[in-house]
């Protein structure tokens, strides 16, 4: 043991669980990254200069290998992060934390490999259990990410769940099998080779199925993996600030995905058995809404909303695609000088991950206490003048109230029908998510301004110019 | 069972951290608002990034000969880093854009 080692390794742990903690509020949430990113700093030079097995400084063997290894890894994921666009955050957090997954699979297959031949159970357990979380952690991942950034459609067969369970049992049992075989003197690399086969198999046929929307979840879900293969390395080495840091994000990242999928009312058996509102689900609803769409014009829409004394954005993931961002801020800014009320309702699950919305408001440069979710802003309805929905559909659909047979029956939504004027934005009259269809857009409050959210945002702010 | 109680008796203290670590993650998490969901989630994907210090142990303890381990150990450091550096990165850049924003107008 190195004393000044474990002290760096437990100044890493403490900068873990300060960074997340300070992450849990938006003002010192900056200040968290940075100290969460000092703990590991701490953690690596600890790893690098000092040894467990002897006292004071001791470089690493192939510190030049080591060194050229971080530099590379260093240059890429820098340039990765600082150049994905904002919309594209979700796939560029799925991908990286592919790229951990896989770190702690190769530790795995490396350890295994040089303890080959008898091994301890109390030892093999960590080593196998790094290998099969890892594995599936970065297949899963990689799926997640090519779906994300739409290289991948969605891909069901019958009875996919029995399959999944039956490559899970199958997993364990080569890694049982893998075990004794290596305990008994016989050859157990073919065992080996099939726990790697069969878990990148399982991470591919695990993530397949579900669909877009739920992909946070997964994501979330995978994150913790990756957490929990972190720490069976701490396991392995006896060390603590991998195991901490690992349990860390494993908890977490499973509450998260608990909290997730309340915020969608779904529950994370569905989510993981890719039962999303698809095509079955459809069917049931059926029939269609009564009453006619009532078309309106941008410059209407425009008078609308410079006399009303209160404005409710409610933005979806229409909002992310058309990158309308800053031009949803430009409108906000024009209504303002008005002395028009400005707000947006922010719904748990509008866009693609829990607070995309938030973020990409952010960047431009939108107030975050403009920013209202969803059980504060709901009330507010009541006294709003014009909700103006830019590409939102399930959140806004009171199907989620009034139609027990509806797929997303009893999710909570924003309760715009309550305000005096809803204008809806959208492409078409194309059906959200969950594919169903929305009476929202038959109430005679609504009206319906077609075209790419963006467009239609930008004659709204020329509109407002001229009026 | 004999060999769960080893198990245990040998790595009572990583038991007892394991159990603490899972109630400190449920008490962070829970109480956040979802507005810092998505950079949560991405700081939390740096953090375990931790996994890099599994890979540099591996790596420094290589034999010079023994090619496999070293290549194998040289791409888990690249992708351990990629793991810590573009989670890190990518959440700064996310919690960057949550200033605050004085507001028009108001009391001051």
């Amino acid at each position: 043991m190195n004393s000044i080692q474990e002290f760096l390794f437990l100044l890493g742990s403490v900068g873990f669980i300060l960074g997340l903690k300070y992450m849990g509020k938006p003002d010192s949430a900056r200040k968290g990254n940075l100290i969460a990113a000092a703990g590991m700093a701490f953690a690596v030079i600890g790893i690098l200069f000092f040894d467990n097995k002897e006292e004071g400084i001791v470089v690493a063997n192939n510190i030049g290998l080591i060194l050229g290894a971080i530099a590379i890894g260093t240059i890429i994921g820098w340039l990765m992060a600082k150049k994905v666009k904002m919309t594209s955050m979700p796939e560029m957090v799925s991908l990286f934390n592919g790229m951990g997954g896989l770190c702690a699979a190769l530790i795995s297959i490396i350890e295994w490999r040089s303890h080959e031949g008898t091994m301890e159970m109390g030892h093999y357990l960590p080593i196998v259990a790094g290998l099969i979380i890892g594995t599936v952690s970065f297949t899963g991942s990689m799926i997640a990410w090519g779906k994300l950034s739409g290289k991948i459609g969605d891909y069901r067969f019958p009875g996919q769940q029995f399959i999944n369970l039956f490559l899970l049992v199958a997993v364990l049992g080569a890694a049982w099998m893998n075990f004794s075989a290596a305990n008994s003197g016989e050859d157990s690399m073919m065992w080996f080779y099939a726990i790697i086969g069969l878990a990148i198999i399982y991470g591919l046929l695990f993530v397949f199925p579900i669909g877009g929307a739920d992909m946070p979840v997964v994501i979330s879900l995978l994150n913790s993996f990756t957490g929990v293969a972190a720490a069976c390395g701490g396991f392995l080495y006896d060390n603590k600030v991998m195991l901490m840091g690992g349990i860390l994000v494993g908890s977490a990242g499973t509450i998260l995905t608990v909290v997730m999928c309340k915020a969608m009312n779904r529950s994370l058996t569905n989510v993981l058995i890719g039962a999303v509102g698809g095509n079955n689900s459809v069917a049931s609803t059926g029939g269609k809404p009564g009453g006619t769409v009532r078309e309106v014009q941008a410059t209407d829409v425009a008078i609308m909303m410079k006399y009303a004394s209160k404005v409710i954005v409610v933005p979806g993931y229409g909002l992310a695609v058309a990158q309308a961002q800053h031009v949803v801020h430009e409108l906000e800014n024009m209504l303002e000088e008005e002395g028009v009320e400005v707000k947006y309702a922010i719904h748990p699950v509008a866009g693609r991950m829990p607070g995309h919305m938030n973020v990409l408001l952010a960047e431009s440069n939108v107030s975050y206490d403009k920013l209202v979710e969803m059980e504060h802003i709901n009330p507010e309805f009541a006294t709003t003048d014009v909700v103006l929905v830019v590409g939102a559909n399930d959140v806004v659909n009171p199907a989620a109230k009034t139609d027990p047979s509806s797929p997303i029956y009893g999710m909570p939504i924003l309760d715009v029908e309550n305000s005096k004027q809803i204008i809806v934005l959208k492409r078409s009259m194309k059906s959200g998510y969950a594919g169903i269809d929305n009476d929202l857009f038959y109430n005679p409050k609504c009206g319906m301004l077609f075209g790419d959210a963006k467009d239609s945002l930008q004659k709204l702010v020329n509109e407002l110019k001229v009026v | 069972m004999e060999e769960i109680l080893n198990f245990i008796g040998e790595n009572v203290i990583m038991i007892y951290l394991v159990i603490l670590m899972v109630f400190v993650g449920i008490e962070l998490i829970g109480h956040v608002p979802s507005v810092l969901h998505t950079p949560l989630m991405s700081g939390a994907n740096a953090i375990h990034g931790v996994v890099l210090v599994g890979a540099i142990y591996v790596l420094k303890n290589a034999e010079a000969d023994d090619y496999i381990s070293l290549s194998v150990g040289f791409l888990g450091v690249i992708v351990g880093t990629l793991n810590v550096i573009g989670g890190f990165v990518v959440t700064d850049r996310m919690l960057e854009m949550f200033k605050k924003k004085p507001v028009k107008g108001a009391k001051s």
